[in-house]
């Protein structure tokens, strides 16, 4: 297997009792490429990132990162691993303070010795901090500031941060404009740009057709847990993608899958 | 792309949302209540200008304060302050712990039976517990067996928490009402007495003067200041402590975390479930301590010590501002409410009004400290 696939499933299934969120999803992400999932709701996608994130355990299936095969014990598995997720409903301690979210759960610290009451090295993390703030061109004005304290853009600029943060081998976001204003929007998917620049491999799941539009190389479609299309943007349009979207139609290479 | 949009646009930072520590605010009412109680033993006829903290006319203690009410205020809530300081890591989990009295009443029984000692005055222990094999045992293991039952006590509670999921008020209400239970049993409802000479000095020896190796017994700070205060040292060492923990380790971070957003913290990968046991746990072993405080301090143990324990310690939490909601709180904030409670109490006897008055206020002071708390929490929930 090459090495610039970033990421590939093979038969990624997840069955919740007799309900069945995923069936047989095949997914490849080259180097540097941004994908878009795009799909109805409950058509399966945050399941599909569940299984790669490691949130949830898969009912069958394979997944390799970097060509190498990886089993996920859990979430943090997969962040150490390199997948940086911005979850749908935003992972944030509304309490704490920018850099201790960053790093909340991999904490930079000093005199580990002394197991769970090893001390924090808030220097250490207010540095990175910053620095990862400047790679992804992210304004925060204040990082000591608590997340209770910030608009819904900081908050979400605040997450895709870590990805910046701790030189993240794939990024996931999940729907990560889908509370924002038209600004705060923006400020995102310029974030969003960056990434592609720095050719930061990104899956994005997005029901925002022009935002899809703008920003990514590839759209897969997903409907009734099964992908039904894998379209290149440069030759497709918004009507089409509604249409596999929607079940009017279907890919020839998923015939009979929908 | 351009990067001409950048900027700080809608990400401006409004300083109108940057608060002072709201410890700030909790000493401010400290300062309020005292100044308060001082006007009404100036302006009471029946008080003849006496005042509560001050002490201008005798001066024999070298100072202008009343040092002997000011050392009661301290003592008096030092016992329960430790274990408030187990109660608010428990409320910034987003849980509370209903059990900790219980605790205590339990771990006075089970310690004071390990700290007995064999002859009281020529005769045989009259309230002995165990035969001779438990009598004048070494020091540590009173001690030892005190915090181990508070350890398992809340390591029970953490436990049952966290990988039961049920609620903490359920889960603790249990052990409330067990752990009194064994407090009961464990001497069939008899008191147990005559602890060894080292364990009532645990309590009441010096501990300023013993750890100076007396070389300043005869200064002010040991005869004045620190002698009969063992119990408000350890508080404030222990505060000290745990404030360090809370505010620079990283089982601190996790518990706020935990507090904050409980699911943040699962997909950050904290071990949510573990983090809960090891509070649980600390806040059953500072229940434990205090419970060994006490018993050394009234050198008897009786099975209902440290009833509604449980209740003034969160109490002292929640006027310290320890938000019932998790994630926000502070040991220093408690300690101040510590504060706040030993003031009230004290300003009522000051006042020579009834101790019935004194509960009655104090209901109405907890219930008015959580609609404060509410009521920042919806302030700050409009202003994000």
């Amino acid at each position: 297997m090459s090495d610039d696939i970033v990421l590939r499933t093979e038969d990624l299934t997840k069955h919740y009792g007799g309900v069945h969120a995923l069936e047989g999803a095949d997914f490849e992400l080259k180097q540097g490429e941004h994908v878009a999932i795009m799909g109805d709701n409950g058509a399966g996608k945050s399941t599909f990132v569940r299984q790669i994130t490691g949130v949830e355990h898969r009912t069958r299936g394979r997944i390799w990162l970097y060509g190498e095969e990886v089993n996920f014990a859990g979430p943090l598995d997969a962040r150490e691993a390199g997948i940086e997720t911005v979850f749908q409903t935003l992972a944030l301690a509304d309490d704490l303070d920018v850099p201790d979210n960053l790093f909340l759960g991999r904490e930079m610290t000093k005199w580990n010795w002394l197991g769970p009451f090893r001390v924090l090295d808030y220097k250490g993390m207010r540095d990175a901090t910053v620095a990862g703030l400047e790679r992804t061109a992210v304004k925060i004005p204040n990082i000591r500031n608590t997340i209770r304290n910030m608009s819904g853009g900081q908050r979400q600029c605040v997450a895709i941060a870590r990805t910046a943060t701790f030189h993240s081998r794939l990024t996931i976001m999940d729907e990560p404009t889908a509370a924002l204003g038209v600004q705060e929007t923006a400020q995102v998917e310029n974030i969003v740009r960056q990434l592609k620049e720095a050719g930061e491999p990104l899956i994005l799941i997005s029901h925002n057709m022009r935002q899809v539009m703008d920003l990514v190389d590839r759209i897969i479609v997903f409907r009734r847990g099964r992908i039904v299309a894998n379209l290149d943007r440069n030759e497709t349009d918004g009507q089409d993608v509604v249409a596999y979207i929607t079940g009017a139609k279907t890919g020839a290479e998923y015939e009979g899958a929908a | 792309m351009a990067d001409t949009s950048h900027g700080t646009g809608g990400l401006a930072f409004d300083k109108s949302k940057r608060a002072w520590p709201n410890e700030v605010n909790i000493f401010i009412a400290l300062v309020l209540i005292v100044l308060i109680f001082e006007a009404l033993g100036q302006l009471l006829p029946y008080m003849k200008g006496q005042s509560m903290l001050f002490d201008f006319n005798t001066g024999r203690d070298g100072t202008v304060l009343n040092m002997a009410r000011i050392k009661i205020i301290i003592l008096q809530v030092s016992i329960i302050g430790i274990i408030a300081l187990g109660v608010t890591q428990v409320i910034i989990t987003g849980g509370i712990d209903l059990s900790s009295g219980s605790i205590v009443g339990a771990t006075a029984m089970i310690s004071m039976s390990f700290a007995q000692t064999e002859l009281v005055n020529g005769n045989p222990n009259p309230k002995a517990m165990f035969g001779p094999w438990a009598m004048d045992l070494p020091i540590l293991v009173p001690i030892a067996v005190g915090l181990g039952c508070g350890l398992i006590a809340g390591s029970i509670n953490g436990l049952l928490i966290a990988y039961t999921r049920i609620p903490p008020f359920i889960a603790t209400l249990g052990m409330m009402v067990s752990a009194r239970g064994v407090a009961k049993w464990w001497s069939r409802g008899n008191p147990i007495s005559f602890p060894t000479d080292e364990y009532a000095a645990i309590s009441n020896g010096n501990l300023v003067d013993g750890l100076t190796f007396g070389v300043f017994s005869e200064s002010w700070i040991v005869t004045q200041v620190f002698d009969g205060q063992n119990p408000a040292i350890y508080f404030l060492l222990l505060a000290v402590l745990f404030h360090f923990i809370m505010k620079y380790t990283v089982y601190g971070k996790h518990t706020y975390a935990i507090g904050s957003n409980e699911d943040a913290a699962r997909m950050s990968g904290i071990n949510v479930a573990w983090q809960k046991v090891m509070v649980y746990a600390v806040a059953g072993m500072l229940a434990g301590f205090a419970a060994i405080l006490l018993t050394s301090r009234n050198v008897t143990a009786q099975a209902g010590m440290g009833f509604v324990y449980e209740l003034d310690a969160i109490a002292m939490a929640v006027i310290g501002g320890v938000s019932l909601a998790g994630g926000r709180g502070s040991i220093i904030g408690t300690v101040l409410g510590a504060m706040i409670f030993g003031v009230i109490i004290s300003g009522f006897t000051y006042l020579k009004l009834d101790a019935f008055y004194q509960e009655m206020v104090k209901g109405g002071i907890i219930v008015a400290a959580v609609v404060l708390d509410q009521w920042r929490q919806r302030r700050a929930a409009l202003k994000s």
